[in-house]
């Protein structure tokens, strides 16, 4: 075992712990002497922000623009919404319906064999309440955001979306809610085709 | 899976890192030089006497630079070596080093640097643009989502499922930035944070507000990983890695429950097994698992299987996981006081774990005398975890 | 095993671009010594590693070979003369677009174990560029620098 080799005379060992990051005293980042563990005296120039302009720096774009296919699976998912319908693929294997729909159970490894509609009906699995936008840039009304599990598809199983008509305290996990759709004629096959999940109405 | 026949052992003989800030003057590639370099130093090492290197590093899109693995070559010492770049995400810090110790336990090579990188500053307005990159571009991104929506929701699930309280969470961003005190790379160290104010932080995409989350940062960090062959040659002090795993969970988010970790669990048995570790409560004294979120300490922490689900709160209340208490977790100050650089949080989880089983963490040192740590980091989308377990012989 | 798409209009899309605004890219600590230099002095100034015997344009804070660090004492002045490594004479740019005339690109050595710099050459006719050829920095005039490789506007023949 390596124990065994244990060499004092080492010239590898003569050099160790002599370089920056082992000095017996370190200052913390505001400059005051502070007691610390290694690494000391940590390398690393902090750049205040009204530096950036006078530090030599190059600003540059990246204008690359995307197109991505949607695939086979997805394509008819999508087709389905500009119906006001929601469909799922399902495994004959694990018997599962798989929504957001594959062509493929990546469980069991297996092609999905059978298109499913779905009632399209969902209860909340999680939800956030975001003062947050996309950019970071603070809002005043939150958005209300989260992940529904259809029913007749699996447990957990859905798509993440935003939540209206109700109060944001009213919020709860287990909710049952349903799609309301935007008019057929401003459909465009997008996931947008739902304006959002509103609280089931009691018939 | 073998995970009993490794051919080398591997040991950790020298860790470095830079200083963690909301923006660096140096490149990334100065950066990768800056901890390659004082981990060499630790190590008593040259460049000449590293066999392989390996890059860690998250999205090309933070740094702006494609292909970012062999852009940092140079600052990692990877030229005319045998080198490559691994990335799993958040993942990457502690994926990276398990990228070292295969080249190392393999027998191929007997030393290697393992070098990870992060410059989120690069990106503007805000490293959120590039985070937009790794939604589905169909499903997910015509709803706009912030990333600090899916942490939102995995939270919300979490405290639902498992009955925990908010207050209990914000202690573990109080804990980790009073930790970070002690670290001399802190970007958010505060030693007189209260519990108030990170319950009455501003509130970002609710559950979670300002303070339980960690900052961007521009970091580097470097480890040295030799075989047991010459370890002692290094050091008198080498501390070993003695379990690794890892897991990945699908892809598809919305179709799993988020409250439970699993690939987590399943990295975390992989590392016990190699390990030998049979009850991981009783024989692992301490660890360092991925804190990029509050809550996140406490999922990964019954993810490692050291807690029931929504246990860890509960040892979070009762001051159980205080670097003086009896199961000390994230000593460093973590992500949430020492920062956030994506891949180069290797230097606060491997680096600590190291520094703190050889017994160097000066005033970040545990109380009780620790053998055996964990540590573990997370990534992708929301689905991959990486597990190192370390041990003093 | 998979439905076939009879027409391509059948097939999906979503439209979308990377959504950074821009990257702001510093030059780090070897490179603001670099860009102050080429804009405050009109000099071209590399690293030296005694060691390797080898200088680095633009300079580095280590050597990527021995991984010295390479101090502010290892900063030198490489003038602004040197020789044609490597060339090409482009006849379309980046995006495709024919360029009238055709611009030279060249890789120029400022001195003996110097790491050459990639620039433009001006001034000279596309067929008289050759390896070995040497040339010299034309700078912008010193009120218009700021600190970008652009402050040198070309090589030209010495």
């Amino acid at each position: 075992m390596a124990r065994d080799q244990k060499s004092e005379a080492s010239p590898l060992r003569a050099q160790a712990r002599r370089g920056r990051g082992f000095a017996l005293e370190g200052s913390s980042p505001k400059g005051q002497k502070r007691a610390f563990g290694p690494p000391l005296n940590p390398p690393g120039r902090r750049l205040e922000a009204e530096e950036l302009e006078q530090i030599p720096h190059v600003r540059a774009k990246t204008p690359a623009k995307y197109a991505w296919a949607a695939g086979t699976a997805m394509s008819r998912f999508l087709d389905e919404l500009k119906n006001g319908k929601i469909i799922g693929r399902k495994c004959a294997t694990c018997d599962r319906v798989l929504v957001p729909p594959r062509m493929f159970c990546e469980r069991c490894f297996k092609p999905t064999t059978e298109w499913v509609y779905l009632p399209g009906t969902a209860v909340v699995e999680t939800f956030s309440i975001s003062y947050i936008d996309t950019n970071a840039n603070r809002i005043k009304e939150p958005i209300l955001v989260g992940t529904v599990a259809f029913d007749g598809a699996p447990p957990h199983c859905g798509i993440m979306h935003y939540f209206g008509e109700v109060e944001p305290e009213k919020l709860k996990i287990g909710m049952p809610v349903e799609p309301v759709w935007k008019p057929k004629e401003e459909r465009v096959g997008s996931v947008l085709d739902i304006r959002y999940f509103r609280p089931q109405k009691k018939t | 899976m073998n995970l009993t026949k490794i051919r080398k052992d591997v040991a950790v003989v020298g860790a470095g890192m830079t200083i963690f800030a909301r923006r660096l003057q140096e490149t990334g590639k100065e950066m990768s030089w800056e901890a390659a370099k004082m981990a060499l130093d630790q190590a008593g090492l040259t460049l000449k006497d590293i066999d392989a290197v390996i890059v860690g590093s998250a999205p090309d899109a933070f740094d702006g630079v494609h292909k970012k693995g062999d852009w940092l070559l140079d600052g990692a010492g990877g030229t005319n070596k045998p080198f490559m770049r691994v990335f799993t995400g958040g993942g990457t810090a502690v994926f990276a080093p398990i990228a070292g110790w295969w080249h190392v336990a393999s027998g191929m090579f007997k030393r290697v640097l393992v070098v990870c990188e992060e410059k989120m500053s690069s990106v503007q307005p805000h490293a959120q643009s590039a985070f937009a990159h790794i939604w589905d571009p169909i499903l997910d991104r015509p709803i706009k989502p912030n990333l600090v929506w899916i942490f939102a929701m995995e939270m919300q699930r979490y405290m639902h499922k498992y009955n925990v309280r908010y207050e209990d969470i914000a202690l573990v961003a109080v804990k980790n930035k009073r930790n970070a005190v002690g670290h001399p790379c802190a970007q958010l160290a505060d030693p007189n944070i209260t519990l108030e104010d990170v319950i009455n932080s501003e509130p970002m995409a609710l559950p979670v507000r300002r303070l339980n989350i960690s900052p961007p940062s521009d970091g580097a960090a470097a480890v040295v990983l030799v075989s047991e062959d010459v370890a002692y040659e290094h050091t008198d002090s080498p501390v070993w890695i003695d379990g690794v795993g890892w897991c990945i969970d699908t892809t598809m988010w919305t179709n799993r429950d988020l409250a439970f970790p699993k690939f987590v669990a399943r990295a975390a048995k992989m590392a016990y097994e190699m390990a030998g570790i049979k009850n991981p409560r009783k024989e692992i004294d301490f660890a360092e698992p991925y804190d990029p979120f509050d809550y996140k300490e406490l999922q990964h922490l019954e993810g490692l299987l050291l807690a029931d689900p929504g246990e860890a709160a509960i040892m979070t209340r009762e001051g159980k996981t205080q670097r003086d208490g009896e199961f000390p977790v994230c000593p460093s100050g973590g992500l949430l006081g020492v920062g956030n650089p994506i891949s180069a949080a290797l230097g606060i989880k491997i680096g600590e774990l190291y520094w703190q089983l050889s017994g160097q963490a000066g005033p970040r040192q545990v109380k009780k005398e620790v053998r055996t740590g964990v540590t573990q980091a997370w990534g992708d989308l929301m689905q991959f975890s990486s597990v190192i377990v370390m041990r003093r012989r | 095993m998979l439905e076939k798409i009879g027409k391509a209009t059948e097939a999906r899309h979503w439209l979308g671009d990377m959504e950074a605004d821009h990257y702001y890219y510093s030059a780090g600590i070897a490179g603001e010594k670099f860009f102050v230099a080429l804009r405050d002095e009109g000099k071209i100034v590399g690293a030296h590693c005694t060691a390797c015997n080898l200088t680095y344009v633009p300079p580095r804070i280590y050597c990527e070979r021995c991984f010295a660090e390479l101090g502010g004492k290892s900063l030198t002045d490489v003038g602004k003369r040197g020789c044609v490594a490597a060339f090409t004479i482009a006849h379309y740019d980046k995006s495709g677009n024919r360029l009238e005339p055709p611009e030279s690109f060249a890789l120029i050595g400022l001195g003996p174990r110097t790491t050459p710099l990639l620039h433009k050459l001006g001034e000279i006719e596309p067929e008289r560029i050759c390896v070995g050829l040497e040339v010299e920095a034309v700078f912008k005039p010193k009120k218009d620098r700021e600190g970008k490789i652009t402050d040198i506007l070309y090589f030209r023949p010495a």
